[in-house]
């Protein structure tokens, strides 16, 4: 293996105000390696690749490219030196075409530019390195792998001999997630130095020649990854003993407790979200549910909670605890809500759906019982009460109740969320991407709290993107490609890569 | 209607529709680099004051002032002023990251004011109301080109018949529109104003193409007062706050054109030929309209037909959210503030 450095970071400190991103990192990149940089959510390895690419500009610190110390101030300075970083939410322009993303910041010879040009060299690229890309379609009619392939052409176009993949595979199916890990090969091979962020332990061992660990900012160890496994990474990574196992009771005498039928719902663009899609879902079971990100998972919890207009035909069932059977489809979604079913959404930025930034866990726990105050001022006792319970309860570490919710950690942040809605004692909690950007330990806590749920005997209905934890929390897991059922499977005895191809490719047949 | 007025018409909207094409090819630079300035109208009036002022001093006691160089002064004038005004709004939302909207309403009303205050000491010191007058600045803004403007008899007439400042704002239209579409530094800054992250991570100064774009812009909505002020009151100063309405009438503008330079210059004509429409419709059905709506004074009714280029606006903005379709949109991160390191 070519073993020339790349580049040489030295004592880099970042803070933002008080608080530390970085504190005297120190590493290496070779060319002609992988190398992955491991550590949980918050441990500033993002952060530290950024400053290489010029996002950030580090405190202190020294950085070395190619041998010679350099100063990288903006993504301009990155670019002239080869760095390119695709960064997990990609930089990329949604009403331009890939080619006009991809010289986009480019000084041509010319103040003008010409296409078939571009078109021409970004073909070569993807023939060397075996990338399908259509030059003139527009990104945002693009599918998540195939942003992601232009954001590495588009780096590769502009020169660029070390990469940075921060997260490259938190939206890829498996089939997708294999296809970049060889075209990452392909890379390696050819001389390139290849930086993976991420927090998936086996990427890291499948795909890297050596794992860089960080914790909280500092930098622990390097690790030749023919001599890791998971259990010395993670161990490096928490600094702790963790155990990865997930408790998975069988479930016990479960009632069925929701029927969906024939679900059809259009989405905003008037493209059908969901078709013709039907299930039940039991009390004190997990029902996993499947699918790349936008295929319906959103507009089927939606549609339960009463926030999406069904098509004539649909029909959803609920079955109360007492015995009832009531017809959910037309009715408020604050009904369904009195009734026990319960929605936690957690969006891309976590905060844009359930919760309100600027108000603390009180207030943020009072928007969903305001209705029930008797005189028109504010009642705070009972929502304190609440506030605190959760916090307790949850361990939810926050200076206080009334501090804003913006303030505190992703995890706590999805802790209120959660919390808010367990707290409401649910017939049926659906959650969607409850552990989206935790790190390890943290969404353990949120898998636990879902099982703790299920032996409660409340249908859990758990809508995740990482398939391994699906595959270990759910009972069964429903498949959704495209807004199709796709298959419900036996989550104890489904293999991940039957799910893999059933995500992308509608199988008619396979129902049975 | 006869032939003859319906050329009067066309060039009466043409000169109307010249005033918001500067206001809003200017305005759309701006608003590509996604700053949402709603000065425009501010912006206009000091470019208007700053022109008159300059052709004043130049012109007043002066019985040798040539014309061109009269009207160079004041151009020149009108780019500095309105030059300030962008980077005035520049600096308090870029730098400072003030709102946009508020910085932009702000500005109009300071614009106005600074405007209306020096237009009146100017008819003060010009001795009273109708006595300012720069004739020989607005008189060179105003000659048409010779031959041309009288050889073709009725195409003369509709097409030839105005000064160089009306065909200036057909060419800047269609340079931004080249600048925006076929230049690097023209998709650079869509860039700017559709995804600033995104262009700052591809190397892009978004800081610099935010002030170079909102100060050339706010020239050039400048230059659109400074026309009003030379042509379309002659060389005079209007207290009555018809700029401010024609400044808000380019921002509508720059909605309809769904930000294309290209289709501001004829959706501009088509702004003037609709606020013209209560002049030369016929009046009988003038008549008949006005009963019909029960209006008995017919100022009444001129403010109704001059709503009409709002209401095409209003239209054209359901029909567009209704095709939804995302090139037509505005820019996406239009009147957001960019920080770099904000997490």
């Amino acid at each position: 293996m070519n073993e020339r450095t790349a580049v040489r970071m030295e004592n880099i400190t970042k803070r933002f105000g008080p608080v530390v991103a970085n504190s005297k990192v120190s590493m290496n990149i070779h060319y002609g390696e992988i190398l992955s940089i491991l550590g949980e959510n918050g441990s500033g390895k993002t952060t530290l690749m950024n400053m290489l690419a010029g996002i950030y500009y580090p405190d202190e610190g020294d950085i070395y490219v190619n041998g010679e110390a350099v100063t990288i101030a903006s993504p301009h300075d990155a670019y002239e030196l080869g760095i390119g970083m695709i960064h997990q939410h990609y930089k990329l322009v949604d009403v331009f075409t890939a080619a006009e993303n991809i010289i986009l910041g480019l000084k041509g010879e010319s103040g003008t530019y010409n296409l078939s040009e571009v078109n021409k060299k970004v073909k070569e690229i993807c023939d060397r390195y075996g990338f399908e890309i259509d030059p003139a379609q527009k990104v945002y009619e693009m599918s998540v792998s195939q942003k992601q392939t232009l954001e590495i052409v588009k780096v590769l176009y502009r020169g660029a001999n070390i990469l940075i993949l921060d997260e490259p595979t938190a939206v890829l199916t498996p089939q997708e997630t294999s296809k970049l890990f060889s075209i990452l090969r392909a890379m390696r091979a050819d001389g390139k130095a290849v930086v993976l962020i991420t927090h998936k332990l086996n990427e890291v061992l499948e795909l890297s020649d050596r794992v860089t660990i960080l914790r909280k900012g500092e930098y622990i160890e390097t690790i030749p990854t023919p001599v890791a496994n998971e259990q010395i990474l993670t161990e490096a990574m928490v600094g702790e003993k963790v155990t990865l196992d997930i408790d998975r009771p069988l479930p016990e005498n479960p009632v069925k407790r929701l029927s969906v039928r024939h679900l059809t719902v259009f989405s905003d663009e008037n493209i059908k979200a969901l078709d013709d899609i039907s299930f039940d879902a039991y009390g004190g079971e997990i029902l996993g549910i499947a699918g790349i990100s936008g295929c319906g998972q959103k507009e089927l919890l939606e549609a339960i909670a009463g926030l999406q207009k069904i098509e004539e035909g649909g029909s959803i069932e609920y079955y109360s605890k007492d015995g009832q059977t009531r017809q959910l489809v037309g009715v408020s979604p604050r009904e369904i809500r009195n009734l026990g079913v319960h929605l936690s959404f957690v969006p891309e930025d976590r905060l844009g759906m359930g919760l309100v930034a600027s108000m603390g866990m009180v207030e943020n726990m009072m928007l969903k019982d305001y209705d029930k105050g008797r005189s028109p001022f504010l009642d705070r006792t009972q929502s304190i009460k609440l506030a605190d319970e959760v916090k307790a309860e949850l361990d939810i570490a926050t200076p206080s109740i009334e501090t804003p919710v913006r303030k505190l950690s992703g995890g706590n942040v999805q802790k209120v969320l959660v919390g808010r809605e367990i707290a409401a004692e649910p017939a049926i909690l659906m959650s969607a991407y409850a552990v989206r950007g935790l790190d390890i330990s943290k969404s353990y806590t949120i898998y636990n709290l879902m099982t703790e749920q299920k032996k409660k005997g409340v249908a859990v209905i758990y809508v995740g993107e990482d398939l391994d934890v699906l595959l270990a929390l759910a009972d069964r897991i429903l498949v959704l490609c495209n807004g199709h059922e796709n298959g419900i499977l036996d989550a104890r005895t489904a293999k991940k890569e039957e799910i893999g191809i059933r995500m992308t490719n509608l199988q008619k047949e396979a129902e049975a | 209607m006869t032939l003859t007025s319906f050329i009067a018409w066309i060039a009466a909207a043409i000169t109307f529709g010249t005033i918001i094409m500067y206001g809003s090819v200017g305005e759309i630079l701006t608003e590509k680099a996604g700053n949402l300035n709603l000065g425009v109208p501010g912006i206009m009036y000091l470019g208007a004051i700053a022109s008159l002022a300059g052709a004043f001093f130049y012109e007043n006691g002066n019985p040798d002032a040539v014309p061109w160089i009269s009207a160079l002064i004041a151009i020149v004038c009108a780019l500095i002023a309105s030059f300030l005004g962008g980077l005035l709004y520049s600096f308090l939302t870029v730098t400072l990251r003030a709102n946009q909207n508020v910085t932009g309403l702000t500005l109009t009303i300071f614009g106005s004011g600074v405007a209306n205050f020096f237009g009146g000491s100017l008819v003060k010191l010009s001795g009273g109301v109708g006595q300012i007058s720069v004739s020989a600045a607005s008189s060179a803004v105003r000659s048409t080109i010779p031959f041309l403007s009288t050889a073709l008899g009725r195409v003369s007439e509709i097409l030839f018949s105005y000064g160089f400042m009306a065909y200036l704002a057909i060419i800047i239209a269609v340079c931004a529109h080249y600048f925006l579409n076929r230049t690097h530094v023209g998709l650079n800054l869509r860039a700017v104003g559709e995804n600033p992250a995104t262009a700052d991570a591809a190397g892009i100064n978004v800081t610099k193409y935010k002030y170079t774009a909102t100060c050339i812009g706010a020239m050039i909505e400048g230059l659109g007062g400074m026309y009003y002020v030379m042509d379309y009151v002659k060389g005079t100063w209007d207290t009555g706050g018809g700029l401010e309405a024609l400044g808000w009438l380019a921002v509508a503008l720059v909605i309809f054109t769904s930000w294309k330079p290209r289709n501001a210059i004829w959706g501009a004509y088509l702004f003037g030929f609709c606020y013209w429409v209560y002049l030369y419709i016929p009046s009988s059905i003038f008549a008949k309209l006005a009963s019909m709506l029960g209006a008995t004074n017919t100022t009444y009714m001129q403010n109704l037909y001059q709503m009409i280029p709002y209401l095409v606006t209003i239209i054209v903005l359901i029909l567009v959210s209704k095709r939804k379709r995302r090139e037509n949109q505005n820019p996406a991160s239009l009147g957001v503030s960019y920080f770099r390191e904000e997490r």
